[in-house]
């Protein structure tokens, strides 16, 4: 047998009152697996991904990460909800989120940031996930910024200290949801970097991205959302080198 | 040229003495002299011969100030953040009993309520014998209690509204990561959004401080000895009238910069960066 995926989703659905953004989608990362998700402004490609560590709540189907699928209860006929909040949490502090606008918190320091869940959720011993923060924080390359509050940063460093607090619990997956969108020209570079230097690690990750030279570069597997569904999947050679679908030829067009 | 001098001058730090020397200016130089030769006079002019003799009682007086002041800030505070809170995420039947007591406390007088509490809830508990019996009773016969309640319910409602625009206004992404990384919805208000709402509400509650102390004097009306009701009890016994009130308002002044001096302090301990 082989290993169980890192997450898959299997005919996911997601409606808001009458309008459905998710019309069956299905994906399936294996560890070390670097998926993109492409797609353009409310194809669904963000509701997707929060469904993940269940930020946005299925209306049906199945997700399960590392094999355990979430536990749901049905409400009414086309909206469910965790059956299992403990689940959620436990499955949650396995994965990591990496947010458009950073949400770091700014009443704690960069390494207050970086520590906070390990301490706080995952009961790590303070001095060990001190070590590790200042660890993490040097892999991103803000060792001399852990006494710094995210207020006094650039968005790249605030960005470059948020991927650190997802290091800071070595989560199964990571997820990303537009990392790069808030921010500055001139400051996207560095983020780039860092989550290439990740991908290179083999890290499981998915990644929501307008970067199409990015995720052509960093991708193992691409999937364009078009409408709620995957018009088209498949290796970034394949997707951005050879589309075969009229609308992902005039998105890839229309972003170069 | 100038450009070339920017760097040299915003090195060197000022020492001690030319920090003193900068604060001297001009009109500041007068208004200092303006204030000390008002308070000479007053030293000098005017009768202060009573003030060895009250002392202790105007210590007494300053202590049950302090005493109701801090008693109803903590009190009531810790009442307004579940009224803030079930404003902004309660079921709608606490949601509107918060927002009606709100409204009731915040758009009646506090002289109003304090005498409902004094010579209302006072006197209703004197008619029971099982209320007299109980170890409350020794409190509850005293002035202090109900001038406490009303200070506390008083400041409750007021950072209970403060309170619920401050949870209301912590950005959601914040809250958002919290859940993502799995925290339990107890650790998400405990580390995230109440400190978040406190910092962001605290430029605020450091005006309704100073504002509750200047509150505090209404308890000499139910015959709480603060250093109002001290101060009072000394113009009847002197006959003196500025003096004592002179004496009120430089406790009163020293009291409000040390309290706005403390909050600053703490406000700023986490700087927001705006």
């Amino acid at each position: 047998m082989t290993q169980d995926p890192a997450i898959e989703i299997r005919d996911l659905h997601k409606s808001y009152g009458a309008i459905e953004v998710l019309k069956g989608v299905s994906m399936t990362a294996y560890p070390g697996d670097v998926v993109a998700v492409i797609g353009g402004s409310g194809s669904g490609k963000s509701t997707m991904l929060r469904c993940i560590n269940m930020l946005e709540k299925p209306s049906s189907g199945r997700i399960a990460i590392q094999g355990e699928a979430y536990e749901m209860r049905q409400l009414g006929t086309n909206a469910m909800e965790p059956a299992s909040p403990k689940q959620v949490q436990r499955i949650r502090s396995q994965l990591g989120m990496v947010f458009q606008n950073f949400n770091l918190w700014p009443h704690r320091t960069v390494l207050q940031n970086v520590i906070e869940v390990p301490i706080h959720v995952l009961g790590v011993p303070k001095e060990q996930a001190v070590a590790r923060g200042r660890d993490v924080l040097a892999r991103v390359g803000l060792a001399e910024k852990e006494d710094v509050y995210p207020a006094f940063m650039s968005g790249g460093q605030q960005q470059r200290a948020a991927i650190a607090r997802v290091l800071a619990v070595d989560p199964l997956a990571m997820l990303f949801d537009e990392p790069t969108s808030a921010l500055d020209p001139e400051l996207v570079g560095e983020v780039l970097s860092v989550i290439r230097d990740l991908a290179a690690e083999k890290r499981t990750m998915v990644l929501v991205t307008h970067e199409m030279a990015f995720a052509r570069d960093v991708a193992s597997h691409v999937i364009y959302l078009r409408d709620g569904r995957i018009e088209e999947e498949g290796p970034p050679e394949q997707i951005f080198g050879d589309p075969q679908s009229p609308n992902l030829q005039q998105f890839i067009r229309s972003v170069a | 040229m100038t450009d070339m001098n920017i760097p040299a001058t915003a090195d060197r730090t000022p020492g001690a003495l030319a920090q003193i020397r900068a604060f001297f200016l001009p009109h500041r130089i007068v208004m200092l002299a303006l204030a000390l030769s008002g308070v000479a006079a007053m030293v000098l002019t005017m009768d202060w011969s009573w003030l060895p003799q009250f002392m202790p009682r105007l210590w007494g007086g300053l202590l049950m100030t302090l005493y109701m002041l801090f008693g109803s800030v903590i009190l009531g505070f810790l009442l307004a953040v579940p009224l803030g809170l079930v404003q902004v995420v309660g079921p709608r039947p606490l949601r509107w009993l918060a927002t009606g007591f709100c409204t009731v406390i915040r758009g009646t007088p506090l002289l109003l309520q304090l005498w409902l509490f004094y010579y209302g809830l006072g006197s209703l508990f004197a008619q029971y014998p099982e209320i007299r019996e109980t170890w409350m009773w020794p409190y509850l016969r005293q002035a202090w209690p109900y001038g406490l309640l009303a200070l506390t319910i008083s400041f409750a409602a007021y950072e209970g509204e403060v309170m619920r625009g401050a949870f209301a206004g912590v950005p959601h992404g914040e809250l958002e990561a919290a859940h993502a990384f799995g925290m339990p919805r107890t650790k998400v208000f405990t580390r995230v959004w109440l400190p978040r709402a406190v910092h962001r509400a605290l430029p605020t509650l450091t005006g309704e401080i100073i504002l509750q102390l200047k509150s505090t004097p209404l308890v000499a009306t139910v015959a709480v000895a603060d250093l109002y009701a001290i101060v009072t009890r000394v113009r009847q016994a002197t006959l003196l009238t500025y003096e004592p009130l002179l004496l009120l308002v430089a406790i009163y002044l020293c009291l409000s910069a040390i309290l706005i001096a403390g909050l600053r302090w703490l406000e700023n301990r986490v700087p927001s960066g705006h």
